[in-house]
């Protein structure tokens, strides 16, 4: 018993830090970009992006016998595309500022590469507990790393944190971190750390983007 | 009339540029920016295909979706159709225009869920279909479809232009974390950079508000 909660626990840490799914696996690197020009986007986004991924997980470990192997991207695809629209429907109703603020990305978690990657690799083998664990560990490291890289994007671009006053008015604000070359930039300092970290921990590994090509042609092989 | 529509194709190749600015599509641009025939391939297959899912989608929308008051069914029906359409042109290539088919085959599949292609399509109905009242739909339809074609040459530039930059940063030798996927991010950053200085210069060169 004790051996089966270890490893439960294990599932559910395992997205927040062993395969973070940013910073470690660097999928979802748009969205990531995108929404963290400020701490509350991030954080709607991150709550948005963590039920789609539950709910999708589920989903598809309970149809993993159903869903024919040769058009299951197709299915997994109208799966995820259905609770995106939950969501959008629902933040279209209770929280139309955010959903405003999101924009079009809100849409585009059906083309995040996360969520297609973890019903592929993970729910279509597992059973359902398992992989409600492992969407909520893999929506938690996305939260964290988005809220993470927006609070540094947000108090040096706006002097604030979640919309309270950190550094006075007084001092000069770093806009840049706010628009589009602060988002690579932080994002490319912020993998550079982990790499860093992994270093010192002896735990490196090799980071590829997802659409590497000699993945693929591997893959094809 | 034309010059509006050389203003939105330019807006959006330097101004809106869609990897740079918009951060769609960032997975290819890290992943197959490494060589330019590459670079090249894969922004080819993305004009051609935001073209003919734009091409598509727009009239579904505008005749389907609206008038039966499904527009909230856009998410699922929009990539429903950019999926079977990536799977129609590879067939249809594969079958008839084998040369091209060789060049661009490798990269149809990584087309899918590659968000720019779904971006496009949802943002020219946000942007242009309001057109379609007050200009008829013929017209919405050509701006829809410069548009899309835009932001592929838009990606293009982006994908080109930083395919240069990272030969001469994987020649580089950067402090050891940065390695690898870090400093190419850092390279884009001021890339990114350069395309800021494009801001309000469609407008004053066109003289049209967009």
């Amino acid at each position: 018993m004790a051996q089966e909660n270890k490893s439960k626990v294990s599932i559910l840490t395992n997205g927040i830090i062993k395969e973070n799914p940013v910073l470690r696996l660097v999928l979802g690197t748009c969205s990531i970009l995108a929404v963290t020009t400020a701490v509350s986007s991030a954080l709607g986004m991150g709550a948005a992006f963590t039920f789609v991924l539950v709910c999708s997980n589920i989903m598809i470990s309970l149809l993993r016998k159903v869903i024919p192997g040769k058009v299951h991207l197709p299915c997994y695809i109208v799966i995820i595309a259905g609770f995106v629209t939950i969501v959008q429907m629902f933040m279209q109703a209770y929280m139309e500022s955010l959903y405003n603020a999101l924009g079009v990305f809100l849409p585009l978690i059906v083309v995040n590469c996360i969520i297609l990657g973890r019903a592929e690799m993970f729910a279509c083998k597992n059973n359902v507990v398992d992989s409600a664990l492992d969407g909520v560990g893999m929506g938690l490291g996305y939260t964290l790393t988005a809220t993470l890289m927006a609070s540094i994007r947000e108090i040096l671009g706006s002097g604030t944190w979640l919309g309270f006053q950190i550094i006075p008015e007084s001092v000069a604000k770093v806009s840049i971190m706010t628009q589009a070359p602060g988002a690579f930039f932080c994002f490319g300092l912020l993998m550079a750390g982990c790499v860093w970290l992994e270093g010192k921990l002896d735990a490196r590994i090799e980071r590829k983007s997802c659409c590497d090509l000699d993945n693929l042609k591997k893959e094809a092989e | 009339m034309l010059v509006k529509l050389a203003a939105i194709f330019f807006s959006m190749i330097l101004v809106n540029n869609y990897v740079l600015v918009k951060f769609y599509g960032i997975c290819p641009f890290l992943g197959v920016s490494k060589k330019l025939d590459s670079a090249v391939g894969m922004s080819g297959a993305v004009i051609f295909v935001m073209f003919m899912a734009t091409a598509v989608t727009f009239p579904i929308q505008i005749f389907i979706l609206d008038p039966a008051g499904l527009s909230y069914l856009q998410t699922i029906v929009f990539i429903l159709v950019i999926a079977v359409l990536v799977q129609f042109i590879e067939i249809f290539l594969k079958k008839y225009i084998v040369a091209l088919y060789n060049s661009l085959g490798v990269y149809l599949p990584l087309i899918t869920t590659n968000c720019c292609v779904l971006a496009v399509t949802i943002l020219v109905v946000g942007d242009y279909g309001a057109d379609v009242a007050a200009h008829g739909f013929g017209y919405a339809y050509i701006e829809a479809l410069i548009c899309a074609i835009g932001a592929g040459c838009g990606f293009m530039l982006a994908m080109v232009m930083f395919s240069g930059v990272r030969k001469r940063v994987e020649a580089c030798d950067p402090p050891a974390p940065f390695k690898g996927l870090p400093i190419t991010l850092i390279a884009a950053a001021i890339t990114s950079l350069s395309f800021m200085g494009f801001g309000g210069i469609v407008e004053n060169l066109f003289n049209v508000t967009l």
